[in-house]
């Protein structure tokens, strides 16, 4: 939006308050009520992007070294990037665990 | 010039709907709506109309169809009652939210339980906050009229908002009545296809019903509510095209032997025309009595409301539903609060009578009005009046 949300008045909704304009749900930042989080070990990663494609949140971006990590803000700690590679270089750990 | 015909309401609210040349029909069977569907049913199949027609699984998917439907730029049209309007109820706020023009005919029913498929108003008063227009008829002529100018006030680029035309179960529906249909050429001029400027276009990407987080919504509805507020004006402005037009003008709020009279009826739907008859013999009888009729119940006609409230000392409310455990019916209810602020008003007495399709005769108005007159003298201690219960 030409504005940012909290900006916006009555007189700048759409009619029907809809979007005209391309983006995506990522602007909301919601994602802080994980109780787990993905933690990696990547010296055993094939950077075969399984994880990528099953993370239902769409989370998982390349890193610059190339290897496949959860935006932690979005991450919701399904657990089913670790369910689904294939290396095991994903280990679920809960919240408080450092 | 139109055409005379004795027909039945729901099959004359049908042909309405076929001059007004819908292109998606959603529905799913209902009592006491069945009939209006039924017989677009035939047109459609008969080829008499050229409609996509959705036999759908529930009203909740009718509803559901006719968003998708009025959000493609399809003029769309469905009919239901009662329970059906009830499970629609969560879409409806979608319809309205989304600004989706449609026409939605309820043929007003009880709700269960005890199971009652008979005519009362309880079903329109459950889902008057749900941000859709609501026209109240009284005949046959008024479904027919009401439901061909529905279409242009929906459309309307200032509107946008749904509009439901309530008519009474069985006691309007399934009635039949002589009606003057509209001519086939003269609906073409009086309701030229009004597109939304916001249709699902592949050129044009648009995303509706979007998640508005707390930083936006209020915006987002005050926007909806100004839409609503300003739709009286537009109303006005069709219903004067439509007088022009046909020679039958509307207006929001009506009145009958109001002149000078201290006391006034209150009705809405089809039970004013046997009120009237009642308010006649009163005033043969030297009562000093009126008859004041709501026509359109969302927006609720304030203004024209209270300037018809001037030098009225009583004011008999009927309601055809119970607010549960409230201050009385839904109408009456709000009638109180719209005077509440006003220096002069009159006394109002809450009757709830008619529900379940429990008829209220000429001479039962007679004792509304009479024992109403006593009530507003002498005050009862109740919040309101249940009329002809056995005790
Ligand atoms: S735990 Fe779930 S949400 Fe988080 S990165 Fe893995 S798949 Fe995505
Ligand atoms: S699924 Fe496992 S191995 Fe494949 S990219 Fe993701 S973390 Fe690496």
């Amino acid at each position: 939006m030409a504005k940012p949300e909290n900006e916006l008045t009555w007189k700048d909704i759409e009619t029907g308050a809809a979007v005209t304009e391309p983006g995506s749900a990522a602007g909301y930042r919601t994602g802080d009520w994980r109780s787990q989080r993905p933690d990696y070990d990547f010296s055993r990663c094939l950077k075969c992007g399984i994880c990528f494609v099953f993370c239902p949140e769409g989370c998982i971006r390349q890193n610059q070294r190339g290897f496949y990590e959860a935006d932690l803000y979005y991450c919701k700690g399904c657990g089913i990037c670790a369910y689904e590679c294939p290396t095991r270089v994903i280990k679920m750990r809960d919240e408080e665990e450092k | 010039m139109g055409q005379r015909v004795g027909i039945e309401v729901s099959i004359a609210l049908a042909d309405a709907v076929k001059l007004a040349n819908v292109d998606v029909i959603a529905a799913y069977p209902i009592t006491p709506q069945t009939h209006i569907v039924e017989h677009l049913a035939e047109l459609v199949a008969e080829g008499e109309l050229d409609a996509e027609y959705i036999p759908v699984e529930s009203e909740h998917s009718a509803m559901s169809a006719c968003l998708g439907s009025s959000a493609a730029g399809a003029r769309t049209f469905t009919a239901t009652a009662g329970q059906g309007l009830e499970l629609m109820h969560e879409v409806l706020y979608v319809a309205s939210g989304m600004r989706l023009p449609m026409v939605m005919a309820v043929a007003n029913r009880a709700l269960s339980a005890p199971l009652s498929v008979w005519g009362d108003h309880s079903d329109a008063m459950a889902v008057r906050d749900t941000g859709w227009i609501q026209i109240f008829t009284e005949n046959g002529q008024e479904v027919v009229d009401q439901t061909i100018c529905a279409f242009k006030i929906t459309e309307h680029h200032k509107v946008l908002l749904p509009v439901m035309v309530h008519l009474d179960g069985f006691n309007l529906s399934h009635v039949i009545e002589p009606i003057e249909m509209p001519d086939e050429k003269d609906v073409c001029e009086f309701l030229p296809f009004n597109r939304s400027p916001l249709t699902l276009h592949p050129l044009r990407p648009v995303a509706m019903g979007d998640f508005a987080p707390p930083v936006v919504f209020t915006e987002a509805k005050w926007a909806q509510e100004q839409a609503m507020l300003n739709v009286k004006d537009t109303i006005l402005e069709i219903w004067e095209e439509f007088a022009q037009k046909f020679g039958r003008s509307y207006k929001p709020v009506e009145c009958y032997k109001c002149e000078g009279a201290k006391t006034l009826l209150f009705t809405m739907g089809s039970f004013s025309e046997t009120a009237m008859t009642a308010v006649d013999k009163l005033r043969d009888a030297g009562v000093n009595v009126g008859l004041i009729r709501l026509r359109l119940w969302r927006p609720f006609p304030f203004e024209e409301f209270r300037a018809a409230m001037k030098g009225v000392e009583t004011l008999l409310v009927l309601d055809r539903a119970i607010s549960s455990g409230g201050p009385g019916g839904p109408v009456a209810s709000e009638i109180k609060a719209a005077l509440y602020n006003e220096v002069e008003k009159p006394r109002i007495v809450s009757f709830i009578g008619g529900l379940g399709g429990r008829d209220i005769t000429v001479t039962a108005f007679e004792k509304i009005i009479v024992d109403g007159i006593e009530l507003a003298a002498s005050g009862s201690g109740r919040e309101y009046e249940m009329v002809g219960v056995r005790e």
